[in-house]
């Protein structure tokens, strides 16, 4: 074990991964000599070699149709898209063409591809380098999308992602890179030393799709949340003192509704936390799902905690963050309905 | 159907080699001397000036060859000699001392805390400062977040820019944007976007709209070397051929795209004024650090424009002497003083060494121009920052968050401002 960041965790899986099988592939914008620019990709290059982890030109479009092109060779393309922002030049080649590849060929030709990308706010990036777009792709059939919240899922999610024969979109908040983040912008920087979940192995692990993680116990509220909203989301709930349960999903897309469902059935109250913007969010999906699944268990109202529906302002950055006082304000809402 | 099984195991149809993945690689990296041993620029003068109205394919040789008008002596040789008067030179050279002045200061206020992000244009200061003056005040222009001297060349409000780096009350853009986006229709300078390249192909579709109205502005655009890997700027290239569009379209090749050299962008084969060809698009390669060049280059576009004869590439050869950010640092990748060795110099030496060669200038008068935009910066820095920096002082009104979403606010934008509280 070694305690590492969740860049340090995430170079480890593609390090781990690129010794273990020469089929996977490690390319996109400033990855290879330079290292990426959060550094996830630092010193692979040098190590396992120039066409193991090299750069590509800057075109979006052409990384995800070579890495479908690849894929369909019979080879693993991990590719990174430098900013989630940047993504969308390279959705024809995700959702209309990595998506649906397996079913279109009746099986025949797969597109076992990784995308990495950091998504999410709080470093004051603008509307182009701070969106948090998974609800776009959870609406794709075919494909999967995750998203770690510490650094040792970070690895075990990154190396099943790689080992996944499906394409995966692989969401790294970047507000969690370097530390974990309680919403509360103002106190100083917290590193991940310390932290329980940066205990990372140094070799090969899995940590399953599928699997959601309950990171606090409780029986007044379920709280799910991803990514950085996991580390606010524990914040609020020790502001307000109610016994939130908070569950991490880990994976968007298999998500997993036994543990959502036992939860609610038993809490009765449910609040719904992300980072994105509101409207057609994967909260509106989980909110659907609770529903359907929890109806009569339900003592309230359903409520979710978002970003505005507004693109994301930089000065207003963190009036748009839901942060801790949003959500707690929520968790008390809800318990008092 | 008869088949003959041979033909499958011939063997001409096998390789006689294991293929090999190709991945470029720069000459030199950190640690090594620069070497830039195989750029050899060609004597200023020695690219003829064909007429506006020559066909593309006799103009073809130009996408290779390298347009210099200043040579090492400080003189303006050859056709491409725009001829300008010494108070014309004289207010390029200001522009560029005022946009180079500019841009120190703001890196420093940034490096102070004051902004969140900072982009200085350091060694590319001929590109906008020449392209605003040859292009007329009117004309529109689709810049990256690099043509920060496209406004001050057109007499944009320093201080106005300060106030949208700082995000601060006076942010024209409300503090939406990251700090040097930049956008103002009065100057004729379209909304910067963080996604490169998409600026390429919408100036090709405000020329077309210009066109189609019977108008006579032009529009312009620029795009790194490296965002030419975009498919916008194939839309671009495509759409301005097809409809022969009334519009300039420049690269500027500054070497480095973040950390990845030229030839990750264009496999180093070709030149970026070469993929014009293809399209049937006349292309000028031209020495990007050269104020005369430039300027001439772009008049000769922009007189193509307006005689209805379409679109002109232009690749301008420069060198990104700084970071690409503040938030990047280029001793990772690149040999320490790459840019002391950069073979075409820097765009302020050269035209200072022309208007001094020309007897219209000298060392004193240089320092006082220097200072005046010294004293430029400041003053404007002193307002911006009464005004408020970000983290600090006063700034737009936090309710304007839900405006400019749609025309009229939408009731789910009203309930959303409701709850926050603004």
């Amino acid at each position: 074990m070694a305690t590492m960041t969740m860049v340090q965790a995430l170079n480890s899986a593609l390090d781990v991964m690129l010794g273990r099988d020469p089929d996977v592939l490690v390319f996109g914008e400033d990855v290879g000599y330079f290292g990426g620019v959060f550094r996830v990709t630092e010193g692979l290059q040098r190590k396992h070699g120039l066409t193991r982890c090299f750069d590509t030109p800057i075109t979006e479009g052409g990384i995800l149709a070579a890495a479908v092109g690849m894929g369909a060779y019979g080879l693993r393309p991990v590719v990174e898209i430098q900013f989630a922002d940047y993504i969308y030049p390279a959705i024809d080649q995700l959702i209309s063409e990595a998506a649906r590849l397996r079913y279109r060929s009746a099986a025949e030709f797969t597109a076992p591809l990784v995308v990495r990308t950091p998504y999410g706010g709080g470093i004051f990036g603008g509307q182009t380098h701070s969106q948090s777009p998974e609800g776009l792709f959870t609406h794709v059939a075919g494909l999967k999308v995750v998203i770690p919240s510490t650094p040792y899922d970070a690895k075990g999610l990154l190396v099943a992602a790689i080992e996944d024969d499906d394409p995966v979109l692989f969401l790294e908040p970047k507000r969690l890179y370097n530390g974990p983040f309680s919403g509360r912008h103002d106190e100083p920087v917290r590193p991940w030393s310390g932290h329980p979940a940066a205990e990372t192995p140094e070799d090969y692990y899995r940590v399953p799709f599928g699997q959601a993680n309950v990171v606090r116990e409780g029986s007044a509220v379920t709280l799910l949340a991803y990514g950085t909203m996991v580390h606010v989301a524990l914040a609020a709930a020790e502001d307000t003192g109610i016994d939130v349960e908070v569950i991490d999903l880990r994976t968007l897309w298999p998500v997993d509704i036994e543990t959502i469902t036992a939860s609610v059935c038993r809490t009765g109250r449910c609040v719904i936390v992300h980072e994105a913007t509101r409207t057609s969010g994967f909260g509106a999906e989980l909110s659907a799902l609770v529903q359907e699944n929890c109806f009569w268990s339900l003592e309230a109202p359903i409520v979710r905690v978002t970003g505005w529906d507004t693109p994301y302002p930089h000065v207003f950055e963190w009036e748009y963050f839901p942060g801790p006082k949003r959500i707690a304000q929520a968790l008390r809402d809800v318990v008092e309905a | 159907m008869s088949t003959e099984p041979n033909d499958i195991d011939a063997p001409l149809l096998r390789n006689r080699e294991p293929l090999r993945l190709h991945v470029p690689q720069p000459k030199r990296r950190p640690g090594e001397p620069p070497d830039f041993s195989d750029f050899t620029p060609p004597e200023a003068g020695s690219v003829p000036r064909p007429d506006v109205a020559a066909p593309a394919e006799e103009m073809r040789p130009l996408a290779f060859e390298l347009i210099r008008v200043l040579d090492s002596s400080g003189e303006a040789v050859g056709p491409w000699r725009p001829d300008l008067p010494a108070d014309r030179l004289v207010a390029g050279l200001r522009a560029m001392l005022r946009t180079r002045a500019y841009d120190e200061r703001m890196f420093r206020v940034q490096r102070q805390g004051k902004s969140s992000f900072y982009m200085k244009c350091t060694g590319e200061e001929a590109v906008a400062a020449a392209a605003a003056m040859a292009l007329d005040a009117e004309d529109m222009c689709f810049p990256t977040y690099r043509q920060q001297g496209l406004l001050l060349t057109r007499g944009y409000p320093m201080m106005k820019m300060m106030c949208q780096v700082f995000s601060n009350a006076e942010d024209p853009l409300k503090g939406r944007q990251m700090p040097v986006f930049y956008s103002s229709k009065a100057a004729g300078f379209f909304s910067i976007s963080g996604n490169l390249g998409t600026q390429f192909s919408q100036a090709v579709g405000w020329a077309m709209g210009s066109a189609y109205k019977g108008g006579d502005r032009i529009a312009a655009a620029w795009i790194g070397e490296g965002s030419t890997a975009e498919g916008d700027f194939h839309y671009a290239m495509t759409l301005a051929s097809v409809y022969r569009a009334p519009v300039v379209l420049t690269v500027v090749n500054n070497q480095w795209a973040i950390s990845t050299f030229q030839g990750i962008a264009n496999g180093g084969e070709a030149t970026f004024a070469a993929r014009a060809i293809g399209y049937g698009v006349p292309a000028l390669r031209v020495d990007g650090n050269d104020f005369l060049a430039i300027y001439a280059a772009t008049a000769w576009a922009a007189e193509r424009a307006r005689s209805n004869l379409g679109p002109t590439l232009i690749e301008l050869v420069t060198y990104r002497a700084e970071g690409h950010s503040s938030s990047d640092d280029p001793s990772k990748y690149r040999p320490a003083h790459e840019a002391r060795a950069w073979p075409l110099g820097d765009p302020i030496e050269r035209l200072k060494a022309h208007l001094i060669a020309l007897g219209a200038w000298d060392e004193d008068q240089h320092l006082a121009l220097q200072a005046e935009a010294a004293e430029e910066v400041g003053v404007a820095l002193k307002a911006a920052e009464a005004i408020g920096v970000l983290g600090a002082g006063r700034r737009p009104s936090s309710s304007t968050m839900f405006e400019d979403v749609y025309k009229d606010q939408p009731w789910h934008l009203r309930r959303q401002r409701q709850e926050a509280g603004v």
